[in-house]
């Protein structure tokens, strides 16, 4: 066999030589092809925004979406195979519920990721089963102390807590400008960061892929700290304002 | 022969008016033992800073009292504790089971528990068994997020928060005086002298309680235990 990986990628229930598992870091592949999304812990709840590109011009805009509700006042974006990620939406649905039935408290952020961390985790483990070709960025707000919180859960079930992250195609170059937006504004609220996270996407979008559509929603006060898409007008206004800067930046360079 | 006779009655005397596919055996005469059951007195209430929990300490088998210094109010978690009522194996099974998951709970949880959710595991063990369960339970704790907490689960299943409960057979005369008695934001040693008297009136008139009174303050930091002798009681004989 020629190289190392060679006869070692068929299953994730053998690893190569070198320790890996290579089905799962595949799966990580179909993560990085996806269009770019992100998410941001503001002062006062959290924003997420996504790429979604237009697969047809006939598609009713406003559907196929790539960010979903998993309880009142958390949301969860999504990167990589979105049938595939729509089994984690459903399976954070489900923990949140059953957590809440049996318990009659709202399930913590930490605790709501950790479980989609080992649900996604289970997946790498038995060679009759492939492991999720998504990464999903779960946003929450504390129902009483309204802190917001971030985490991002990956194919192979690890979960990271971030102030600020983004997946899929633009993740570097949009985590480069989502650290300087937060650099010179530590205290960036929901309604301010519209403008910037639709520059962002705006800006790492790659000309040669299809057009897209700009989806965002949010927790916050706005939203009365329920997660909600933002609305239409609101949106449209961000972007609009975010393309202006966008075009003046490019002439001054 | 004659001394056995009138040790065991015989069928034929006795006729027991049970319905058709009753599934009593007719020769089944003698009632079961009676269950060993806490015919009892428990009041709880909230004060301002915590709540007060108060019990009888009667355990009855019938008309026997199978032990005069029992404990009603028992530990669920660190904060947080029960006021059991009825069935004494069953209210005790229902309280382990609830301590058992409360423990892993905490260390998923990283933290103390709620009163709440204590509340609610109780309610879904209630809910889910209540045609083979008789259990009245009143839990009640403190939890940094709502403070001092009542939580009522009589027979059916049902969970509500309340200012105070009373549960038991020697309920029943006290629920009046009580309802006169209790307000809102009352002091330590105000909410304390009204639970003692409160059990002490249903002790005095209701035969299934007695004993000691026992009580027990549960405020922001510390858990203190109490008791006063039957012969030491505020009111009655």
């Amino acid at each position: 066999m020629a190289g190392t990986g060679a006869g070692y990628d068929l299953s994730v229930t053998t690893f190569s030589p070198d320790g890996r598992v290579f089905q799962v870091e595949y799966a990580g592949k179909a993560v990085e092809n996806s269009g770019t999304t992100l998410a941001i812990c503001c002062k006062d709840g959290v924003v997420f925004a996504a790429e979604k590109f237009l697969l047809s011009k006939m598609l009713v805009p406003g559907t196929a979406k790539r960010i979903f509700p998993v309880h009142r006042r958390a949301g969860m974006s999504i990167a990589g195979m979105v049938a595939d990620a729509r089994q984690i939406v459903s399976r954070a649905r489900s923990e949140s519920t059953q957590y809440m039935s049996s318990y009659c408290e709202e399930i913590p952020p930490e605790l709501l990721a950790e479980r989609l961390g080992l649900f996604m985790h289970a997946y790498t483990l038995y060679w009759s089963v492939r492991p999720f070709g998504c990464s999903v960025l779960l946003g929450c707000v504390d129902q009483d102390t309204k802190k917001p919180s971030l985490f991002t859960i990956d194919p192979n079930g690890m979960v990271h807590k971030y102030t600020a992250t983004a997946e899929g195609k633009g993740k570097q170059a949009a985590k480069t400008e989502i650290e300087k937006v937060l650099a010179n504004n530590p205290d960036l609220t929901c309604e301010q960061a519209l403008v910037h996270v639709a520059k962002i996407i705006h800006k790492v979008h790659d000309e040669k892929d299809k057009d897209f559509e700009l989806e965002i929603s949010w927790i916050c006060p706005a939203s009365k700290h329920e997660h909600a898409q933002v609305p239409a007008e609101q949106r449209k206004a961000a972007e609009t304002e975010a393309k202006r800067i966008l075009e003046a930046e490019q002439e001054d360079d | 022969m004659d001394f056995m006779m009138m040790g065991r009655p015989q069928a034929e005397e006795f006729v027991r008016h049970v319905e058709e596919g009753c599934p009593y055996r007719s020769d089944d005469v003698m009632q079961p033992e009676q269950a060993v059951s806490t015919g009892t007195t428990i009041f709880v209430c909230e004060f301002d800073g915590g709540v007060i929990m108060g019990a009888d300490t009667r355990t009855s088998t019938g008309q026997y009292v199978a032990n005069r210094a029992s404990r009603k109010i028992s530990t669920v978690y660190d904060k947080i504790f029960v006021c059991r009522c009825g069935s004494a194996a069953d209210t005790q099974a229902l309280t382990q089971f609830v301590n058992h998951y409360l423990s892993q709970h905490a260390v998923e949880l990283g933290k103390q528990p709620s009163v709440n959710t204590a509340a609610n595991l109780f309610k879904v063990m209630a809910y889910n068994n209540k045609d083979r369960l008789m259990a009245g339970l009143i839990i009640a704790g403190y939890d940094e997020k709502r403070g001092g907490q009542v939580y009522s689960i009589p027979l059916g299943g049902a969970r509500v928060r309340v200012p105070w409960a009373c549960d038991g057979s020697g309920s029943s005369y006290i629920k009046g005086f009580i309802e006169n008695h209790y307000r809102p934001g009352m002091s330590k040693a105000e909410a304390l002298e009204l639970v003692q008297k409160a059990l002490a009136l249903a002790m005095s008139r209701d035969g299934s309680s007695g004993g000691m009174a026992r009580y027990l303050v549960i405020s922001k930091d510390k858990v203190e235990e109490g008791n006063i002798l039957g012969n030491k009681l505020p009111v009655g004989p």
